[in-house]
């Protein structure tokens, strides 16, 4: 079986896996990293993202050995100090999330589409969380978490 | 001063955790040694087993066990319907496992049992199943016919009934105008973003379940009717629950078959379903051909409304399949008032997954034939929508009012929402820029939809539950204990998956006992921890689980108020209680409730007959159901050359009567609304001719995203229900039985002078650009 070495949330791990094993089965299976769920089989429904090397990926759709090497950062290590990162937070203020079951992969894609536009607009925000599902929200407190965290992000940027 | 908790927008307590993976998905927990579980699943939608060997499984690296049907026969029993409409009604067994007959795509034949998921996955294949195909039943008009093929050997009728009231025929004769329509609630699947997971576990003498489900309480009982599990010695455990929508208000096959596969091993196993294997035997909703015929006067008067459904069943009933549909029998008539009605129902077995309740449950389907069929009666009398509405509906100052069904709606005021929802939405300009727009000819055409709605819900009314053979009563259990330290725990029957039970609950409890919100804690969801309920479904949870918690604090108050004055040395009626504490009347004299809390606790002076505790508990069962009602508007831009539909504005404005916490509301309704457009817009479960599920993806199975809605106008009206201390109404699902109607609507609207008067659901840009087609020809 061949050996990957990987960082999730800031700890190194080395383990032997199987070609097959996807890397959601690693971090939840394997390394007890059970705040990423797993919501579908076909990459559609976004549940499973996580940062792979600082871009969002779903983690359902790549193999652990494709992680060799890699820095992975779930849901579980986006706060820093027992804070929740501001996008969390926002998610919170906004109400932006009723089950929870989307949520870890949503803020990631979040995060992920303020990388290419740190100030979107309503419409880049829709398009920007097309790949990752809600059955809940209907969105509209989603939007408007996107747009709050994006600000506190700015804001943070902008004073430090 | 303390600040009144209920109709504040408190941000969640429930969010920390779910926005940190700090969760507990069914699918998350695990016990040492936990086996994984897989099923294979009949290829066939109908068809003889004429063999099944295991064999091939057992003894593969990591295989543990492997069952067939028949290792189970002995003991798995039958998968429970717990609502008999009809004396008559065909309920046909239901074995977990099939044993000798397939009747759907997806039906578990046998099992492999495993030391990891990928293992149980590589042993599946090793299983050979012969079948002998039988016909496959599809279509609900054919399956009625004489003749032919039967799903089940009784028949492929499980019931059908029929509603009366008033004289049908006297309405409809010589009536000025008849509407005549058929239409289809095409079949969805629920799609709850966590999949179905099941973990089962024994010492050898009691067993513990955890599942993915919305009803622990409902499921212990069940579980222990049809496996013969004790229910005493079986605990239910429902941890984080990832939505439902009904989906998961069910008895399912995997719950059964795991606790006998924990039974058989004597360890802990785990199933969790793939999405796919979701779509296929997670249990279906909607599915109904709808028959209507409306009479009318020359001014819009109603005279009467006959309604005949045919409502598709699937293979088996399972727990409320033939009851759902029935639900129209009160609602079809919605707001209105009509001299007669008649609403008929017949189901139908076809070799499909079962139907089931979903976001709704009946009051959907029966809110789409009367909203529609009230917007062609406007196109056939060349009045607005609205207008024909009004001349209509119950009058704010007829309620309460009973209704041709013979409900009694107790509150609601059409008139001002209406109002409200007009003026929101511009109604007279967007009237005016459509007006324009055909005029010109512009070939992106804009359309009105309006929606009048009402619901039944709050599913209570243990009576009136069981007048309709619904096998279970309604009531909901709270209990409320004060702790040593002045804490509070609150225990509620009502289980939760997302609607934020722990934060609203706390609103209610922080009011009553006038203790800080923060130092409430609200129990639910594990049949150990809470002594009963019924669970959560019919937007229910308010307006029957939260009134019993309130009921709970009131009495905690009473021993409270005898306890304070035993203390204080006064007569208890000269105690006030305001902001937590009991206070002797024009006295400095007084005691909280957190001191009284640690006087029961150390119980060193108490009065005689009182004992050592601060906690109580109750039960409501309302004498009604509530009647949440609104008004929803939307405008649909549709592209007349591709077929494309927008909905370029949205604006829903409901009466839920009294609010604990609006930003709660307003969630449940964008949630609600999304899943009604979606049924309008995006979503339908598709068999072939062979009965296979071509939609068993979620690039089948169109989920809209973000990118697919837009921002939703809300806003409130509000008339109290009377049928509650709280004066509280259920918004589960009062923005997906709003919505659907709306949406189709609107897109009629836009369409109707090109000759249009009906688009088939989902209105996809093939529907809609068929539909001109045939027009134009």
């Amino acid at each position: 079986m061949p050996r990957i070495t990987v960082t999730v949330d800031g700890i190194k791990y080395e383990e032997d896996v199987e070609p097959r094993l996807l890397l959601i089965h690693l971090l939840r299976e394997r390394l007890g990293k059970t705040g990423t769920p797993v919501g579908c089989d076909t990459s559609n429904c976004g549940a499973c993202t996580v940062m792979l090397d600082g871009k969002s990926a779903k983690s359902c759709s790549v193999l652990a050995v494709q992680a060799d090497g890699c820095d992975v950062v779930t849901i579980e290590g986006l706060g820093a100090n027992g804070s929740m990162h501001p996008m969390q937070q926002a998610f919170h203020e906004e109400h932006a999330l009723q089950c929870g079951y989307c949520t870890p992969g949503m803020v990631m894609a979040a995060i992920d589409l303020l990388r290419d536009d740190p100030e979107p607009s309503e419409e880049t925000i829709r398009q920007g969380l097309e790949g990752n599902l809600c059955r809940c929200t209907g969105y509209c407190n989603i939007v408007r978490a996107v747009r709050r965290g994006a600000q506190e992000m700015g804001q943070a940027v902008s004073s430090s | 001063m303390t600040v009144q908790e209920v109709g504040r927008p408190r941000r969640r307590k429930e969010d920390a955790r779910l926005l940190t993976g700090r969760t507990q998905w069914t699918d998350n927990l695990s016990r040492p040694g936990t086996l994984h579980v897989m099923f294979l699943r009949s290829p066939m939608a109908h068809a003889r087993i004429t063999g099944i060997d295991v064999s091939g499984a057992r003894g593969l690296p990591g295989v543990v066990a492997a069952f067939s049907g028949q290792d189970f026969a002995a003991e798995q029993g039958s998968l429970p319907c717990a609502w008999p409409v009809t004396d008559d009604i065909v309920i046909p067994e239901h074995p977990p496992m099939a044993v000798s007959e397939v009747r759907y795509v997806g039906e578990a034949v046998a099992c492999v049992v495993a030391t990891d998921r990928y293992r149980a996955a590589d042993a599946l294949e090793a299983i050979e199943v012969d079948y002998e195909p039988l016909p496959a039943v599809l279509d609900m008009t054919q399956a009625l016919a004489e003749g032919g093929p039967k799903v089940h050997e009784a028949g492929n009728k499980a019931y059908s009934m029929k509603f009366t009231s008033g004289d049908i025929e006297a309405a409809f004769r010589d009536a000025a105008v008849v509407i005549d329509r058929t239409y289809v609630q095409q079949r969805l699947i629920p799609s709850a973003m966590e999949p179905r997971a099941v973990m089962a576990d024994t010492d050898g003498e009691t067993f513990t379940i955890w599942s993915s489900t919305q009803i622990p309480h409902v499921l212990r009982v069940m579980l222990a009717v049809v496996t013969g599990i004790p229910e005493q010695k079986l605990r239910v455990v429902a941890p984080d629950v990832g939505g439902g929508f009904g989906s998961k208000l069910q008895v399912t096959a995997e719950e059964v078959l795991c606790l006998l596969l924990a039974r058989k091993l004597g360890k802990p196993v785990k199933w969790a379903e793939s999405r796919s294997e979701g779509n296929l035997t997670v249990h279906h909703g909607r599915d109904q051909l709808q028959h209507v015929r409306l009479a009318a006067d020359a001014d819009g008067r109603l005279r009467g409304l006959q309604v005949d459904l045919l409502a598709d069943m699937g293979a088996y009933l399972m727990l409320l399949t033939p009851g759902v549909p029935t639900l129209g029998t009160q609602m079809c008539n919605a707001i209105y008032k009509m001299d007669a009605y008649e609403f008929a129902c017949t189901g139908v077995f076809t070799t499909k997954m079962p139907t089931d309740a979903y976001r709704g449950a009946g009051r959907p389907e029966a809110t789409f034939i009367i909203e529609r069929v009230m917007d062609e009666l406007a196109a056939e009398l060349k009045l607005d929508p609205v207008e024909v509405r009004k001349r209509n509906w119950i009058k704010h100052e007829e309620f309460p009012f009973t209704t041709i069904s013979g409900l009694t709606y107790d509150s609601g005021n059409y008139e001002a929402a209406t109002d409200r929802a007009l003026s929101l939405f511009g109604y007279d300009k967007l009237r005016a820029e459509q007006a324009d727009r055909r005029d010109r000819g512009d070939p992106v055409q804009l359309g009105i939809g309006v929606s009048t709605y009402t619901e039944m819900c709050g599913l209570a009314p243990s009576r009136l539950l069981g007048a309709g053979n619904f096998g279970a009563g309604g009531w909901e259990h709270g209990a409320v204990r004060m702790l040593p330290t002045g804490k509070v725990e609150v225990i509620t029957g009502s289980s939760p998956h997302g609607q934020g039970h722990v934060t609203a609950w706390s609103q209610i409890v922080a009011d009553a006992l006038g203790v800080p919100f923060e130092d409430i804690a609200v129990l639910h969801g594990d049949t150990a921890v809470v002594p009963k309920g019924m669970d959560t479904y019919g937007s229910r949870s308010l307006a029957v689980g939260g009134i019993a918690v309130l009921k709970a604090c009131d009495k905690v108050k009473d021993k409270a108020r005898t306890l304070a004055a035993h203390l204080l040395e006064c007569a208890p009626d000269d105690l006030e209680f305001e902001a937590g504490a009991f206070k002797v009347r024009g006295t400095d004299s007084q005691k909280t409730i957190q001191e009284l809390a640690n006087a029961a606790f150390t119980a060193h002076d108490l009065p005689d007959g009182v004992e050592a505790r601060l906690d109580s508990d109750a039960t409501f069962d309302p004498e009604n159901f509530s009647f949440p009602h609104g008004t929803h508007l939307c405008a649909a831009e549709v592209d007349t050359e591709t077929g494309m539909v927008k909905i370029r504005s949205y604006v829903a404005v409901d009466d839920i009567g009294k609010v604990v916490n609006p930003l709660i509301v307003d969630g449940q309704l964008h949630g609600g609304i999304a899943q009604g457009i979606a049924q309008a817009l995006y979503e339908e479960a598709v068999y072939d001719a062979e009965g296979n599920l071509l939609t068993t993806t979620l690039a089948d199975y169109l989920l809209p995203s973000a990118a697919d809605l837009p921002d939703f106008t809300l806003d409130r009206t509000e008339s109290p229900a009377t049928s509650n201390p709280l004066g509280v109404k259920g918004v589960g699902e009062a923005g997906t039985i709003a919505s659907t109607p709306a949406v189709v609507n609107a897109i009629v609207d836009a369409l109707r002078p090109l000759g249009i008067r009906d688009v088939q659901m989902p209105c996809t840009p093939e529907r809609v650009w068929r539909a001109l087609e045939g027009a134009r020809q």
